[in-house]
C-alpha cells in the first residue's frame, strides 16, 4: 500500500469545519493553559476523529511524525524533544489502485466529498479550436523504445509553497506506483511560457542529443549524461530503462529546446517554479492506458488551482501515421448498474435515491434510470479521477463503503459446534497418551464394595447413585471415582510386563441436589503407574505436565492464580505419600501411592501410584 | 546401641537433661549420641533443645605433656642429685624441652642455675601434667590453672554442643524402617506397615515428564482445521508449492504489472521455469478480460503476455489453489461449496521479527448463489468468535481480485487497540465469469496467516521463535494445548 505524507495542519484546514475547529481550540488551549495534558487531549481527540474517518473510508493513518523526525530517523540520530512549532506530518496509507489519493489535494477532496462538505467536481477540457491547440508530433522511431505520449496544459495556475511541493510529490508518488518506477510512464512538467509549440516527440541516437539537464550548470551529450548519472543516487536506478537502446526518447519544442529525456530527466530550460503560471505536462509511456491515467490524475488534481477551476487545456498528439488524438480525455465513463445487483450483493435493501446519495459521497455522480422492462438501473458517471472503477462490482463496493461496512447486518451461514467439554477432553487425552500412558475404557457401573470398602472408603450415603434393581453385584452403583475401574484393570493384567502406565478420561456421577434428577456427571481424569517401585514421582510429574498443558502455573501454597500441591489424608492412599492438587484455590484431585491394603483388595501384588482429578474447572474462562 | 538407649530411656523417663552426661554415664561416644539424636529428631520421634557449654581441650603440645610430663618436670628429673653441667644437661634433652623447661623450672624456683645446675628442692609436683590430664578427662580445672595453661597455649577453648531430649510427636520405643519408596519387596514381605517415609517436598515441582510434544503452530493449525470442518468447509488439496503465474496471478485478475509480481516479492523458478500446459480456452478468456474486459468490466487495457503467465513460481498464496478449485467447480453443473486450506506460502521478503520468506496461510471461501456482504460479515463473525475474537470491525481495502475488499480488525483486550487480523472480500466477477461460473454465483473469501494469531495467542513477538530451525525446543515442550475452537 502506498503511503502519502501530508502536513496535519494543512490537511485539517482543507478538511474544513470540524477539524479546523478542533485545531483552533487546540491552538488556543496551547497558549492559555499551562498544563500540557489538556492540549494533548485535544490533539488526541482531533486525531482520533480523523482516524475514525480514515477507517470508514478505507485509508489508514500509519504514522504521526515531523520533518525533523524523518531526517533524524534517516540519519539514525537520537530522539529529540519535540518542538511544538514543528509541522506535524501524517503518513497516510491509501489503496494501491487509488492514484487520485496520492497527494493532499486528492485526499482532502475525497474526504470532503465523503463527509458531504463538497460536491463532486465537474472536470472539463477547455473548448479551443483545433488550430489554436498545442500540438505534439510523434516520430515513428519512438516505437522502438517508448511509443506513447500524452500531454495537457494547466493554464493560469497559482502555486503556493504547499501546493507546489504537493505537485512535485505527486509526480514522485505516481512514478513509484502506477508508473512502476518510470518503466511504464514518465512524467515531465514544464513552464510553458519558456517554450514554444508545436512540440516533437522523437527517438534519437544518444550522441546527437545535447542539453542542459535540470539542476545542472552545463550541457551534456545524452550518452555522457547517462555516464554522469551512474553516480547519482536518485537517478541511477532509472538508467537501465533506456541505457541499452540505440535511440533515446527525447522531447523538443519548436526551437529545438529539449523538454526532457524521458524517463531520466527534464531540461533545465523549462523547469517549473513557484511563479510558473502555465504548466505543460507530458507523459511518455510504454502503456497508453496508464499514461492517460497518470495525466488525468495530474491535471484533475491541480486544475483546482487554475484560473478556471477544474478546466484543463487540451493538446493534440499527432502520430506519423496521421492518426491524432486530443488529450486529456476527461469525459466521465458511463456505467449502468442494476439496483438489484447492488442491494443483493451487499445484503441491504436500499432505495435508488439512497444509492445515488451514497455514490455521490464516493465521488461518483449517479442517477436512477428505470428501463422499459421496469428494471431499476443506476447510471453512474465515473469521473477521470476514478480509474479504479472497472466493473459494477466497484460501484457496489463504493455503495457499501459509504453505507458503512460496519452497518451491514450479518447473516449467519449454517455451521456446527462441538461440545467444549468433549473437545477439551480429547485434547487432554492426546497429551497424556503422548506421555506414554495407554488409554483404558472401563465401566461406569460397579459394586458398592469396589467403590467404597475395597478403596478403604466409608460410604456416607451422600455421593453415590444406587441402582434399585441390580442384576448382579457388579452393577450396584454408579462409580464416584475412576479408581475401581482402573485398579480392576491392573488386577486383571498381572501378567502384563511392568511397568503398567494407564489412564482414563471419563465421567463419574455424584448425587447433586441442585439438579432436577438429583445427580450430575463430573468429567474426571485418572492415571496409574504400576511397577517394581510405586512410581510416585512419575505420577507427580504427570500432574505437573497436565497442569502445564492446561496453562496453569505452579505457585506457592495459598496463591490462587495457579496450582499447588498439599499433603492430604485420604484413606485409599498411603499416609505421607499422597497430596491434593489445589487449582485456583479449589481442590480438584489427589495423587499418591495406593494403599497396600487397597492394592491387596484388588489382588494387585505390585506397588501403584494413582492420580485422579476433575478437569471441568480447566474449561472455565480465566 | 545409642538409638536404643535413648528411645528406651525416654519410654520410662520424661527427659534426658544433658546428652553429654547421658553419654558419659553409659560409656557412649557423645558424637554418636548426637548423630542419633539428630536423626530421631528429623523423623520427630523426639523433641530437642540445644545445650551449649564452653570447655577446654588440649592443644597438640598439651597432649604430649599430658603423657610425657611438662618440660620443667622432664628437665628436673634429668638432673642427678649431684648436679650437672649445662652442656651435659643440654645433651640429655630435646632443645625445645630444655629451653621451655629451664625457664619454667627457674620460675618455680626448683633449680640453681649456675655453671653447674643443681636441684634446689628435693621433690617437685608436676601440676601442669596433672591439670592437663584432668581436662582431658572432662573434669573442670581451677580457674587459675586454666589461665596458666591458656597462656602457655597448652589448652584451647571449645564450644561443646549437646542436647536435652524429650519425646516427640512421633515417639515410639522402636524406630520404623525408613524408606524412600514402596517397593514390590515391601509388598511381598508385608513389611510396608513398618515403613517410614521421609517427608516429601510438595513445594517443588516433580521431575520433568518424559514424552513427546507437538509443535505449537501445528496444534493451532489442527484446531483451525476442526473449526473449518465444523463450519462445513471442505479441505482443498494444497500439497503443491510450485505454481504458475497464471494460476497464482492471472486467473485472479491480477494485472501483469502488479507490484506483487515483481521479483522483489515473489520467488520465480529457474528450474522448472515454466508451466507446460494450461487450459487454452480458459487462458484465452483470461487474456480477454485483462486486455479488453467483458462481463461488464472495462478490463485493464494492456497487452497481456502469455510468457509472463507461463512463468513458474513458489505460490505466494493458497488462493492459487482456490482459483483452480473454482475453475474445476465451474466445469460441472453448479454446486455450492465451502472450501478451506491451511498451508505454506512463500514471499521473497527480508527475514525479520515479523516476516519470514515462508509462512502459513489460512484461507476459507464460500461459493454460492446470492451470497451477500452480510454473509461474509456473518461467516467472519462465526469463524473469529471461535478463535475468541468476537469484537470485529471491517475497513475498506484494496485487493486486485476481491471487490468489495474488507480488512478485518479485532479489538485486543491486552493491547487495548484494534489489531488487523486478516483480509476478506468477494471475488471479482472478472475472476469468476471467465471460469464459467454463472452470473449470480458469488464467492466470499477470507485469509490470514497462521503465525500471527499464534504469536498473539502465545505471546511470542519474534516469528523466528515460533517457526523454523532457530526455535527453542524447550518452548515446544512447555507449550500448552491449543484451545482454539473450544467454547
Amino acid at each position: 500500500m502506498p503511503t502519502v505524507s501530508v502536513g496535519r495542519d494543512r490537511l485539517f484546514s482543507v478538511l474544513g469545519a470540524t477539524y479546523s475547529e478542533l485545531l483552533f481550540y487546540l491552538r488556543c488551549l496551547f497558549y492559555l493553559l499551562t498544563s500540557g495534558s489538556y492540549v494533548s487531549f485535544f490533539k488526541y481527540a482531533a486525531q482520533e476523529e480523523f482516524e475514525d474517518l480514515c477507517f470508514r473510508f478505507g485509508i489508514e493513518l500509519d504514522d504521526v511524525t515531523t520533518e525533523k523526525a524523518i531526517i533524524r530517523k534517516e540519519k539514525h540520530l537520537e530522539e529529540e524533544e519535540v518542538d511544538d512549532d514543528e509541522e506535524v506530518i501524517y503518513k497516510i496509507e491509501v489503496p494501491a489502485n487509488r492514484y487520485d489519493l496520492l497527494c493532499l489535494e486528492g485526499l482532502a477532496q475525497a474526504l470532503r466529498v465523503f463527509n458531504k462538505q463538497e460536491d463532486v467536481p465537474n472536470y472539463s477540457v477547455a473548448e479551443i479550436s483545433k488550430v489554436s491547440m498545442l500540438k505534439m508530433h510523434v516520430k515513428p522511431e519512438t516505437s522502438q523504445i517508448r511509443p506513447y505520449v500524452v500531454c495537457a496544459v494547466l493554464r493560469g495556475i497559482t502555486f503556493d509553497e504547499g501546493s507546489y511541493n504537493s505537485f512535485i510529490d505527486l509526480q514522485d508518488k505516481l512514478h513509484q506506483n502506477i508508473c512502476r518506477r518510470r518503466t511504464l510512464v514518465a512524467i515531465g512538467t514544464h513552464d510553458l511560457d519558456k517554450l514554444e509549440g508545436p512540440f516533437t516527440y522523437e527517438a534519437l541516437p544518444p550522441s546527437s542529443i545535447n542539453f542542459k539537464p535540470l539542476k545542472q550548470e552545463k550541457s551534456f551529450r545524452a550518452d555522457e549524461l547517462m555516464e554522469f548519472y551512474k553516480s547519482d543516487l536518485k537517478l541511477k536506478k532509472f538508467l537501465h530503462i533506456i541505457e541499452k537502446s540505440p535511440v533515446f526518447p527525447v522531447l523538443y519544442d519548436k526551437r529545438r529546446t529539449v523538454l526532457s529525456l524521458p524517463p531520466i530527466i527534464n531540461g533545465a530550460h523549462s523547469a517549473i517554479t513557484l511563479k510558473t503560471k502555465n504548466v505543460f505536462i507530458e507523459c511518455t509511456a510504454t502503456d497508453l492506458t496508464k499514461a492517460n491515467i497518470v495525466l488525468n490524475t495530474m491535471v484533475t488534481t491541480f486544475s483546482e488551482y487554475c484560473e478556471k477551476k477544474f478546466e484543463v487545456e487540451p493538446v493534440e498528439v499527432i502520430y506519423a501515421s496521421g492518426k491524432s488524438y486530443i488529450c486529456p480525455d476527461l469525459s466521465p465513463y458511463k456505467m449502468d448498474v442494476p439496483l438489484s445487483y447492488i442491494t443483493d450483493s451487499i445484503g441491504v435493501a436500499l432505495e435508488a435515491k439512497e444509492v445515488t446519495n451514497l455514490l455521490n459521497r464516493m465521488q461518483l455522480s449517479a442517477e436512477e434510470l428505470v428501463s422499459t422492462i421496469g428494471q431499476c438501473n443506476i447510471t453512474v458517471s465515473v469521473p477521470p479521477t476514478r480509474s479504479d472503477i472497472l466493473h459494477p462490482c466497484d460501484v457496489m463496493e463504493d455503495v457499501a463503503i459509504a453505507y458503512g461496512y460496519n452497518n451491514i447486518p450479518r447473516r449467519k451461514l449454517a455451521s456446527l459446534k462441538s461440545l467444549p467439554l468433549n473437545e477439551f477432553s480429547d485434547l487432554i487425552r492426546t497429551e497424556i497418551a503422548m506421555n506414554g500412558f495407554t488409554e483404558v475404557l472401563t465401566w461406569i457401573l460397579c459394586s458398592h464394595k469396589e467403590n467404597f470398602d475395597m478403596l478403604n472408603r466409608k460410604d456416607d450415603k451422600s455421593t453415590a447413585v444406587i441402582i434399585g434393581n441390580p442384576r448382579s453385584a457388579d452393577f450396584e452403583i454408579v462409580r464416584t471415582s475412576l479408581m475401581p475401574g482402573i485398579l480392576k484393570t491392573v488386577g486383571h493384567n498381572k501378567d502384563h510386563p511392568k511397568p503398567i502406565k494407564i489412564f482414563e478420561v471419563g465421567d463419574i456421577t455424584l448425587l447433586d441436589d441442585a439438579k432436577d434428577v438429583g445427580a450430575a456427571n463430573r468429567r474426571q481424569l485418572a492415571a496409574l503407574y504400576c511397577g517394581a517401585n510405586s512410581g510416585f514421582e512419575l505420577i507427580h510429574c504427570l500432574v505437573d505436565r497436565i497442569m502445564e498443558v492446561v496453562g496453569a502455573p505452579f505457585v506457592a501454597v495459598g496463591d490462587n492464580l495457579g496450582y499447588y500441591i498439599k499433603l492430604s489424608e485420604e484413606p485409599e492412599f498411603l499416609p505421607g505419600r499422597q497430596a491434593s492438587i489445589i487449582y485456583r484455590g479449589k481442590r480438584i484431585g489427589t495423587f499418591g501411592i495406593v494403599h497396600p491394603e487397597v492394592l491387596n483388595n484388588f489382588d494387585i501384588p505390585d506397588p501403584c501410584s494413582f492420580v485422579e482429578l476433575n478437569i471441568e474447572s480447566f474449561l472455565e474462562v480465566s | 546401641m545409642e538409638e536404643e538407649a535413648i528411645l528406651s530411656y525416654l519410654e520410662s523417663h520424661e527427659e534426658i537433661a544433658d546428652s553429654g552426661q547421658f553419654a558419659a554415664e553409659r560409656g557412649l561416644d557423645h558424637d554418636k549420641v548426637v548423630n542419633v539424636i539428630k536423626s530421631l529428631h528429623g523423623y520427630r520421634y523426639i523433641d530437642v533443645q540445644d545445650i551449649k557449654r564452653e570447655t577446654w581441650v588440649l592443644t597438640e603440645e598439651g597432649h604430649t605433656y599430658a603423657v610425657a610430663g611438662s618440660p620443667e618436670m622432664q628437665l628436673f628429673l634429668a638432673i642427678p642429685p649431684e648436679g650437672i653441667s649445662r652442656e651435659e644437661l643440654q645433651k640429655k634433652l630435646d632443645p625445645a624441652i630444655f629451653k621451655i623447661g629451664s625457664s619454667q623450672a627457674a620460675k618455680n624456683k626448683w633449680l640453681d642455675m649456675g655453671k653447674q645446675i643443681s636441684r634446689k628442692v628435693q621433690h617437685a609436683e608436676d601440676r601442669v601434667k596433672n591439670v592437663l590430664v584432668q581436662i582431658k578427662d572432662g573434669k573442670d580445672p581451677e580457674a587459675e590453672d586454666v589461665k596458666a595453661l591458656k597462656t602457655r597455649k597448652l589448652i584451647a577453648p571449645q564450644i561443646w554442643k549437646g542436647y536435652s531430649v524429650k519425646k516427640g510427636p512421633n515417639y515410639a520405643p522402636k524406630r520404623k524402617k525408613v524408606a524412600t519408596d514402596l517397593t514390590r519387596e515391601n509388598m511381598q514381605r508385608g513389611d510396608w506397615k513398618d515403613l517410614e517415609f521421609k517427608e516429601y517436598n510438595f513445594c517443588a515441582k516433580g521431575q520433568p515428564a518424559e514424552g513427546g510434544h507437538l509443535h505449537p503452530l501445528l496444534k493451532v493449525s489442527q484446531q483451525l482445521k476442526m473449526i473449518f470442518l465444523q463450519m462445513g468447509f471442505e479441505e482443498m488439496p494444497t500439497n503443491n508449492f510450485v505454481e504458475s503465474s497464471f494460476w497464482n496471478f492471472d486467473a485472479l485478475f491480477q494485472p501483469q504489472q502488479h507490484p506483487a509480481r515483481d521479483s522483489h516479492d515473489t520467488f520465480f523458478l529457474r528450474a522448472p521455469s515454466t508451466i507446460k500446459q494450461l487450459p487454452e480456452d480458459y487462458v484465452e478468456r483470461v487474456k480477454e478480460i485483462h486486455e479488453s474486459g467483458g462481463y461488464g468490466s472495462r478490463g485493464y487495457a494492456y497487452e497481456w503476455r502469455r510468457d509472463e503467465a507461463n512463468k513458474n513460481l513458489l505460490r505466494t498464496h493458497t488462493t492459487a489453489v482456490s482459483s483452480q478449485m473454482l475453475y474445476l467447480l465451474a466445469r460441472n453443473p453448479f454446486q455450492s461449496k465451502k472450501y478451506f486450506s491451511i498451508d505454506r506460502v512463500f514471499r521473497n521478503e527480508a527475514v525479520d521479527r515479523t516476516h519470514l520468506a515462508e509462512f502459513h496461510q489460512i484461507e476459507g471461501l464460500v461459493c454460492d448463489r446470492g451470497l451477500t456482504l452480510g454473509d461474509l460479515i456473518g461467516v467472519l463473525h462465526d469463524f473469529f468468535s471461535r478463535l475468541g475474537m468476537s469484537n470485529l470491525r471491517f475497513k475498506p481495502a484494496y485487493n486486485p481480485y476481491t471487490e468489495p475488499s474488507m480488512e478485518i480488525f479485532s479489538y485486543h483486550e491486552g493491547f487495548k487497540k484494534w489489531v488487523e487480523i486478516g483480509n476478506s472480500g468477494m471475488f471479482r466477477p472478472e475472476m469468476l465469469r471467465p471460469m464459467g461460473l454463472p452470473e449470480d454465483v458469488r464467492v466470499i473469501a477470507w485469509g490470514l496467516s497462521l503465525e500471527r494469531p499464534t504469536m498473539i495467542l502465545y505471546g511470542i513477538d519474534n516469528i523466528r521463535d515460533l517457526f523454523g530451525h532457530k526455535v527453542d525446543l524447550g518452548l515446544i515442550k512447555r507449550n500448552p494445548i491449543c484451545r482454539l475452537g473450544i467454547a
